[in-house]
């Protein structure tokens, strides 16, 4: 008797770690794994031609922050470091804030056609994502270079003598960073105003909600999962956006992505780079459980 | 009598390739403090009808005014009129009181007095156990009484109902019919209650109007529309009727001599604006005829088939002309079936319970 349900028990087990299986190996190789060599490698020493030589130095993790001044040899703050986190923040933040408010209108627009036509909307969403990113980047230089279709365009109509420069600015990186992941804040935000039930739009209006009030008092709350899903899809990317800030920034408008890759790269600071992507991941950590936070609270505010 | 809601020529066509034409110039007066009823089959226009004084649709022509100030100008949100929604429409994302509140939380009503009718709507109902709960964790009769204490709660004018209890399972549906006769009682507002169930218009409400393809066709109490109907689609529509022919042989004001198709005569009630002379066509309730002696009857025809229905029996016949013809008789203790299945039998009826139809 014993021996049977043991064996029972030892089979179910068994059978339970197998269904686990490309689950744990899943995270082993492609999340836990990956980490792990980046925090060893942030507290190695940099080799000479790239990669890490197994010697153990807190350097890597110094350089994301402070410098040795070359003339005297004291410590100051990374200026250099500083001024990168604190673009990548904060057109992260524009890029979200901008598909915000492009993406929900958009979102709510597609919601709302009838049922057949949602698909061929969603459909013209989603194409963009068919062509490769590097080629859309090329593609949305094209149109506003110098020489490009819209300088061309303005100076043809006469609205303007000289190009303007719109190219290599934080403005073009914006737009290509809006561009790039718009799709990725219309999705959700989509997802969570089909299921939205419009009669409650009307039970607001016809308990005295005007327009605003019911945007305010009843959509917003109803489709914040979306919004707040939106919100971090497009602000994780963008913050360690690397191709984008590359092709439209021209070299001279650094983010944290192009940082990282720099030291991995000509740099050859493997140690520095490791380090600065786990201050990436620190900083997107920590921006990420404000935000929650706040959503939450609103909610509970309301609710 | 003040009129509380009064429309006149009123029409709703929706574009499109036919346009379709949802409301075709609907006439009506409901009084202040009524319940009254729009009855109908689906696609009549009754719900139509009830969005256009929402104010949710836009009538294409034609006037709607509210104790005698004319409503369309102003947008839902400023009509003191309140609906309760088929599928109920409670916020999801707030509590049992924060959806009664709501209301009144839009009209800038102080928090004290909030609070206060809060508690009476609630107790109204009869949910003050449960005010705390989200709406996704009461059942669909405690919703059902969120959304009439909802929609009480800023004392409208006027309460719509737009098929409220068309969810609910049967024996809810009927605590439910008395308890919003109750609290239309009570309240004193005027209901306008959207229905195409016929029995759930003859129970409750004051006044009646019967609806079909996007007109009115008969407005009355519902004694009256349920023993004198107008036309053939009233009768049918609502409870079961005999149809049968007759020739009219002479009329005076509102009664008719008619011939049956029998050869006997009887004396039947006659439609406002309806036909005079001429072929026209009965409508005999079922329970208002009785089975007698072949001999004795207004019609005679064969008993086809007897069912059973616990309070009363269904007798089906074919009259001699071919006509079928249903009987409805009550089942007590001293009533007995004389007649069994294939027998013939005599079908009589009082004078004047046949009413002529229009059409």
């Amino acid at each position: 008797m014993t021996d049977l349900s043991l064996t029972a028990a030892k089979r179910a087990s068994r059978r339970r770690w197998i269904l686990l299986a490309p689950a744990l190996i899943l995270l082993v190789f492609a999340a836990s794994g990956p980490l792990l060599i980046t925090v060893i490698f942030s507290l190695l020493t940099p080799g000479d031609y790239g990669g890490v030589v197994w010697k153990f130095s807190t350097d890597g993790w110094f350089g994301v922050f402070a410098q040795r001044d070359i003339f005297d040899g004291t410590f100051g703050w990374s200026d250099a470091h500083l001024s990168i986190f604190w673009r990548s923040v904060k057109l992260s933040l524009i890029t979200t804030v901008a598909c915000l408010f492009f993406g929900v209108p958009t979102a709510y627009f597609i919601a709302t056609r009838p049922k057949k036509q949602r698909g061929f909307w969603m459909l013209l969403i989603i194409i963009p994502f068919w062509t490769n990113l590097l080629i859309r980047t090329f593609a949305i230089l094209e149109l506003i270079r110098n020489e490009g279709t819209v300088n061309s365009l303005l100076i043809w109509a006469g609205v303007i003598d000289a190009p303007i420069q719109i190219l290599y600015t934080e403005f073009s990186i914006i737009l290509g960073m809006v561009y790039v992941y718009l799709p990725l804040m219309v999705l959700p935000v989509y997802a969570s105003m089909e299921r939205f039930d419009f009669s409650l739009v009307e039970a607001a209006y016809d308990l005295y909600a005007t327009r605003f009030r019911v945007l305010r008092r009843v959509i917003l709350p109803l489709v914040k999962p979306g919004i707040v899903a939106g919100s971090i899809l497009v602000f994780v990317p963008s913050l360690g956006a690397y191709v984008t800030p590359r092709v439209m920034g021209g070299g001279n408008q650094l983010m944290l992505g192009n940082l990282i890759e720099l030291q991995f790269g000509q740099g050859r600071n493997w140690p520095l780079g490791a380090a600065l992507s786990m201050t990436l991941l620190a900083i997107v950590m920590v921006a990420l459980i404000v935000y929650v936070r706040a959503a939450g609270n609103e909610e509970v505010q309301h609710g | 009598m003040t009129t509380a809601i009064s429309a006149r020529s009123l029409r709703k066509v929706y574009p499109g390739t036919p346009p379709v034409e949802a409301l075709a110039g609907a006439d009506l007066d409901i009084q202040d403090n009524e319940f009254f009823t729009l009855l109908g089959p689906s696609g009549c226009g009754k719900t139509t009808l009830l969005r256009m004084i929402a104010g949710f649709e836009h009538p294409t022509s034609g006037s709607l005014d509210m104790f005698g100030a004319s409503l369309l100008d102003l947008p839902p949100y400023k009509r003191p009129i309140n609906t309760v929604f088929q599928s109920y429409a409670l916020f999801p994302h707030l509590t049992v009181s924060q959806n009664i509140a709501f209301g009144l939380e839009m009209l800038g009503k102080p928090k004290t007095e909030i609070k206060e009718t809060v508690a009476q709507m609630v107790d109204l109902v009869q949910m003050s156990e449960l005010a705390d709960r989200q709406t996704g964790q009461i059942s669909g009769g405690q919703q059902q009484r969120v959304a009439l204490a909802r929609a009480l709660a800023p004392k409208p004018r006027v309460l719509l109902l737009d098929e409220p209890l068309s969810a609910l399972d049967f024996k809810l549906r009927k605590e439910m019919q008395l308890e919003l006769k109750r609290l239309q009682t009570e309240t004193g507002i005027t209901f306008i209650f959207v229905t195409h169930d016929q029995e759930e218009a003859l129970t409750m409400s004051d006044r009646i109007a019967v609806m079909n393809a996007g007109s009115i066709r008969q407005i009355g109490a519902p004694r009256d529309i349920y023993d004198h109907p107008a036309e053939r689609f009233v009768a049918d529509f609502i409870g079961d009727t005999n149809f049968l022919s007759a020739q009219i042989t002479s009329s005076n004001a509102d009664r008719a001599r008619v011939d049956l198709s029998s050869g006997e005569s009887t004396s039947a009630r006659l439609p406002e604006g309806g036909a005079r002379d001429g072929q026209v066509t009965l409508a005999i309730r079922p329970e208002h005829a009785k089975l007698v002696m072949p001999d004795d009857g207004l019609l005679r025809g064969t008993l086809e088939n007897i069912v059973y229905f616990g309070t009363d029996t269904h007798i089906h016949l074919r009259l001699t002309d071919g006509t079928p013809f249903t009987l409805r008789q009550q089942n007590n203790s001293e009533t007995e079936l004389q007649f069994a299945k294939g027998d013939t039998a005599g079908i009589r009826f009082a004078p004047d319970v046949a009413q002529v139809l229009k059409d």
